[in-house]
């Protein structure tokens, strides 16, 4: 049956070959071509779960475990899994009401519907054990374990820091953390971040559209075991920091206590202080709010970031540097009478003994034959000018570690502040300044910054006899080599050897000179063990002054040195120097005996005394 | 009528019924890969849709016999009752059917679904066939087009009340049978370019294909019209008007819109071109000027149709397809998760049973309507490949087939069979690979469903029974 439109059949035909033609291509072009889509794939059914490593565990240098981790369970809600369950039987469990327990639930809601959000963080283990029971009656609810970090012995929180969430800024530089992640954020915990950590596993699982998963990917062939954090050994002393703490309770200040022969810090202590085991856990967000604002700032760790003039302490720089530039011999004597008077102006000074020679000098801290040595070091005739005599006597400084950062391994240290010539041009002209103008540098006032652990150093720098260790406070890392190169490195100053025996032995006059002599420490004396130390009074244009110490013990062979910085303490004799005796004495013998100065530090309250005023 | 003897079985068309079974295999194994889980108990756990199928496909061997028992001539005489009977039901579908998924297109009988919809196309091809092959009927009478398209057009309408737009359009497919039959060349042509208007409307600003529209017509009017200054005439009207209205609202400071100014313009200029043609005897101009409104008109009702009577979801599925919207997770996920599964297939694809992409429910519908991303997941292009020269190899010899036929009914049945499958054949897997908008029609023999299954079961056996029977006649 043949009509006219017969022949149409061939272009329906043809319209079917073209089109099935086009679906071919296409297909080809998805299938073959293309391998962008294999990729999409991969990321649609895999889903990548970490597995968090314990961290690092840290002990003291004795061994004693300060550091450890707890189970802590999270509480997780995938929305989309939700299906009707017994609210109240929830949240009278969760302890939380049913207001706040929906808000959560909406807010989870809000940001995913198939990706877990945290409904309750950190839930106790026995509320954990109950919710096991029940979890499955609960649809869409599961618990995620992770540790958290606990405290054996609640001490030391500004030398371990704390772990916190890792921040947006943290998440963005570094692809090793992801959102929810911890992170060491101050202390020996973000100094040793990388070693604590280990390394987040990872189990691979298909998962379907709903995210739930189906099973492991390949049977686990590709996940990642974690790897367990590194132990770490720290330098400090857990009964001497105890001991420390204690002492510096209801007072602001610190003390920095190293191991001359190693640059290892002994004890850092910064009051007012926290407790580590206020920032762990779900208390932690409210209790760093609360320490933030507190105005005695007990999150700052003065023994790093603050900065103080040194005081009479740097007598015994200045003393050095004199030696070092043939200005000053051990027996020069320059008199006093009841301070020192040029040109109009006066540096006061107490009543002793006059003249004095450097040993006794030191040991009776007389401003004046100080302020002697110092017009001497910049007026000497080696130098063309004030310029570059001054130059000559900051760099002796620098070679002390003053206005540079010098541990090895403190986040946030604070570089104190040694001032430049060029910084008296400014304020003076070039040729405005003289020796006079710098005066109160001779007895350490005036614009000079130097932290706690900076005079520390000094000390170790005198007790070692002209070099230092970089103070640090890491001792061991399991499987990890010490850097030896650095913690190892003699760092030697400008100064002579032999010139330190003449400051050395002011010293112990000063803590052990017979009474009568003028020695301004005395209190500091413990029997049978040889302390050297200098007192110092840092003027404090905001209040009463701030009361420093610094020593060193024995005196041959030493074993400690320490700085003690009491802030409106007043004189450095009245509370930093017992208190340098005691951790002193505390470390060497193991015990206080000297029961009496223990308590009158003990019931000294620099804080709220000062606050009834 | 002079009838003789033949045997029904060895006159079946053995290639289609291969074709049709391995169709149906590879859909049965695919449907059992995207919803095999744990849970199943034997292919035949009836709570499965695997196992159901198999039932379906149970039922609908038994339903394919029984078409083939029944005599050949039962379908042409009782075409319109049949399409009748089905026409029933789909006005009842939207009083008495259960709305799933925001559409009224399913009676629910306990566990089972059953879709009126499915059987429409069959007695619709039907009931054309028989108008069709009435003597004297020929497309080129208006009113016996304007007929033949209110059989095609009267069930698609009912379904468009469901709604459930992807079964209205396979309606559309059925112009190829009034095409083969004679439809004047004319109507493709001009349904060719509304196709295309609608497309340029969708993706491209009005504005911008109005006046392309215009700068065209006049171009075209250029060339057929002899008396060139009858051109010039025709645009200096148009200029002149189009200007004048414009610096009329300019000088009241009228707050129209452009669109209003076009289209004053055009109603002006139409009236004095009418004038003109019925004085010069000009015929061009005014057949070109009606090509214009009748664009014109037609691309403001699309974009007005698109933005105030589509629903959301439609235009948003139509936007992604276009590219003029982009929104993976969205409206997009369907076509992109699709396209995802299919394209990770590679060559040979992951195996059988190996598919992550449909396993894990990654494509929704994997079962149904996206049952060629199984396919092409865990076969590949390979796999995908064979699939399309199946469908290919059973169209091209239903073509065949219905070049074949003595009478005027079988032939055009034939190709309502050719044309609905091809369409389905086209759509679906052109919308699982993004070459179409995603409008939810099952690919033939292949996807999950008792209704779809059984009703192109009885579809193409039907014309098996027809053509097994072409030679009984003289």
């Amino acid at each position: 049956m043949k009509n006219q439109f017969e022949n149409r059949k061939f272009v329906v035909g043809g319209l079917l070959i073209l089109f099935a033609l086009v679906l071919l291509v296409k297909l080809f072009s998805l299938q073959i071509i293309k391998t962008s889509y294999r990729l999409s794939a991969d990321n649609n059914v895999l889903r990548y779960v970490p597995q968090f490593p314990a961290r690092g565990l840290i002990f003291d240098r004795n061994g004693e475990l300060i550091v450890y981790n707890e189970a802590a369970y999270d509480l997780m809600v995938v929305p989309s899994q939700l299906s009707a369950f017994d609210t109240t039987d929830l949240c009278n469990l969760l302890s939380m009401d049913k207001t706040s327990l929906e808000t959560k639930i909406q807010e989870a809601k809000d940001y995913s519907t198939f990706i877990p959000s945290p409904l309750l963080k950190q839930i106790s283990s026995i509320t954990y054990a109950r919710l096991q029971e029940k979890l499955f009656r609960l649809p869409g609810f599961y618990v995620q374990t992770r540790t958290l970090r606990k405290y054996s012995r609640d001490i030391s929180s500004h030398i371990l820091g704390y772990v916190g969430e890792v921040s947006d800024k943290v998440i963005n530089e570094d692809p090793y953390y992801k959102l929810g992640d911890y992170i060491g954020i101050s202390g020996i915990e973000k100094s040793y971040e990388k070693v604590l950590r280990g390394k987040k596993g990872v189990n691979i699982f298909l998962v379907d559209v709903h995210n739930r998963i189906k099973g492991p990917y390949q049977n686990g062939r590709h996940d990642e075991l974690p790897v367990v954090g590194s132990n770490l050994t720290a330098t400090f002393d857990a009964d001497l920091q105890a001991y420390g703490e204690k002492l510096m309770e209801n007072k602001t200040g610190s003390i920095v206590a190293l191991e001359p022969s190693s640059g290892e810090v002994l004890a850092m202590i910064s009051a007012p202080s926290y407790k580590p085991s206020l920032l762990i856990g779900r208390i932690r967000s409210l209790n760093y709010l609360n320490l933030l604002q507190d105005t005695l700032k007990p999150l700052f760790n003065r023994a790093l970031m603050a900065s103080y003039p040194p005081g009479s302490t740097f007598k015994t720089i200045n003393g050095l540097i004199g030696l070092q530039e043939k200005v000053l011999f051990p027996r020069s004597e320059y008199y006093c009478d009841l301070g020192y008077y040029a040109r109009g102006i006066y540096v006061g000074c107490h009543n002793h003994y006059s003249p004095l020679d450097l040993t006794r000098a030191v040991q009776n801290s007389c401003n004046a034959y100080f302020c002697n040595v110092f017009r001497n070091i910049l007026d000497s005739r080696q130098y063309s000018d004030i310029h570059e005599s001054f130059e000559s006597w900051r760099n002796h400084l620098l070679s002390f570690g003053f206005g540079q950062t010098i541990s090895l391994d403190f986040p946030n240290e604070l570089k104190g502040f040694i001032p430049k010539s060029s910084y008296y041009d400014r304020y003076y002209g070039k040729t405005g300044w003289s020796s006079l103008t710098l005066i109160s540098l001779a007895i350490g006032q005036g614009e000079l910054g130097i932290t706690p652990l900076q005079m520390a150093n000094m000390t170790a720098v005198i007790a070692n006899r002209g070099y230092y260790f970089s103070p640090h406070i890491a001792k061991n890392i399991d499987g990890l080599e010490e850097d030896q190169e650095k913690t190892e490195l003699k760092h030697f100053t400008s100064i002579d050897s032999i010139n330190f025996t003449a400051i050395i032995e002011g010293m112990d006059l000063a803590v052990n000179g017979a009474p009568g002599t003028g020695s301004t420490a005395r209190i500091a004396r413990i029997d049978s063990i040889t302390v050297c130390g200098k007192t110092g009074t840092a003027e404090n244009p905001h209040g009463e002054d701030h009361s420093l110490f610094l020593a060193f013990a024995p005196k041959d062979n030493p074993k400690i040195a320490i700085v003690v910085v009491v802030e409106n303490g007043g004189f450095g004799s009245t509370y930093a120097a017992p208190i340098a005796s005691l951790m002193i004495e505390k470390y060497l013998k193991g015990s206080v005996n000297r029961k009496w100065i223990e308590d009158y530090i003990l019931k000294t309250d620099l804080i709220h005394g000062q606050k009834e005023n | 009528m002079v009838r003789r003897r033949i045997n029904i079985v060895s006159n079946l068309d053995w290639v289609i019924i291969g074709i049709y079974l391995s169709l149906i295999i590879i859909g049965w194994l695919n449907i059992y890969s995207a919803e095999f889980n744990e849970s199943g108990k034997s292919v035949f756990d009836l709570s499965q849709r695997y196992g159901k199928q198999l039932l379906w496909i149970m039922a609908a061997l038994v339903i394919s016999i029984i078409i083939i028992i029944i005599d050949s001539r039962f379908y042409q005489y009782f075409a319109s009752l049949l399409y009748g009977l089905v026409i029933i039901p789909l006005i009842l579908v939207l009083v008495l059917g259960t709305e799933i998924h925001g559409s009224r297109s399913w009676f629910v009988f306990g566990n089972f679904h059953f879709q009126p919809s499915e059987f429409a196309k069959c007695v619709t091809g039907l009931a054309l066939a028989r108008y069709l092959c009435l003597p004297n009927i020929k497309l080129q009478n208006f009113r016996h087009l304007l007929l033949s398209l209110a059989i095609i057009v009267f069930p698609g309408i009912l379904i468009m009340l469901q709604p459930d737009t992807g079964s209205t359009l396979v309606y559309a497919s059925l112009i190829i049978v009034l095409y083969r039959e004679g439809l004047p060349a004319i109507y493709v042509i001009v349904g060719i370019i509304l196709t295309l208007l609608f497309l340029f409307t969708l993706i491209f600003d009005k504005l911008y294909i109005i006046i392309a529209l215009i700068i065209l017509v006049f171009i075209f009017y250029f060339f057929i019209e002899k008396r060139k200054r009858f051109f010039f005439t025709g645009i200096t009207v148009f200029i002149i008007t189009g200007g004048l209205i414009w610096l009329i609202s300019l000088i009241l400071s009228l707050n129209i819109s452009i669109y209003f100014m076009i289209m004053l313009t055009l109603v002006i200029t139409g009236i004095i071109y009418s004038i003109l043609s019925y004085r010069y005897k000009l015929k061009y101009i005014m057949l070109v000027f009606v090509f214009l409104i009748g664009s014109v008109t037609f691309t403001f009702s699309v974009d007005y149709v698109v933005h105030n009577v589509l629903k959301e979801h439609q235009q948003k599925r139509i936007n992604v397809l276009l590219g003029l919207d982009s929104d993976p997770l969205g409206s997009g996920y369907n076509i992109n998760q699709s396209k995802i599964a299919i394209g990770s297939g590679g060559m040979l694809g992951k195996g059988y049973l190996r598919g992550t992409q449909t396993k894990f429910n990654f494509v929704p519908e994997q079962s149904t309507d996206f049952i060629f991303c199984t396919i092409g997941e865990e076969w590949g292009f390979a796999g995908g490949a064979f699939v399309v020269i199946l469908f290919v190899s059973l169209l091209l010899r239903i073509l065949y087939l219905a070049e074949q036929q003595r009478t005027r009914f079988s032939r055009i049945y034939g190709y309502s069979v050719f044309s609905i499958l091809l369409f389905h054949f086209l759509v679906n897997i052109g919308m699982t690979i993004g070459l179409f908008p995603v409008i939810g029609i099952p690919l033939p023999f292949i996807s999950y469903g008792g209704s779809s299954l059984w009703g192109f079961t009885i579809l193409l056996f039907i014309f098996l029974r027809l053509n097994a029977s072409r030679t009984e006649f003289l």
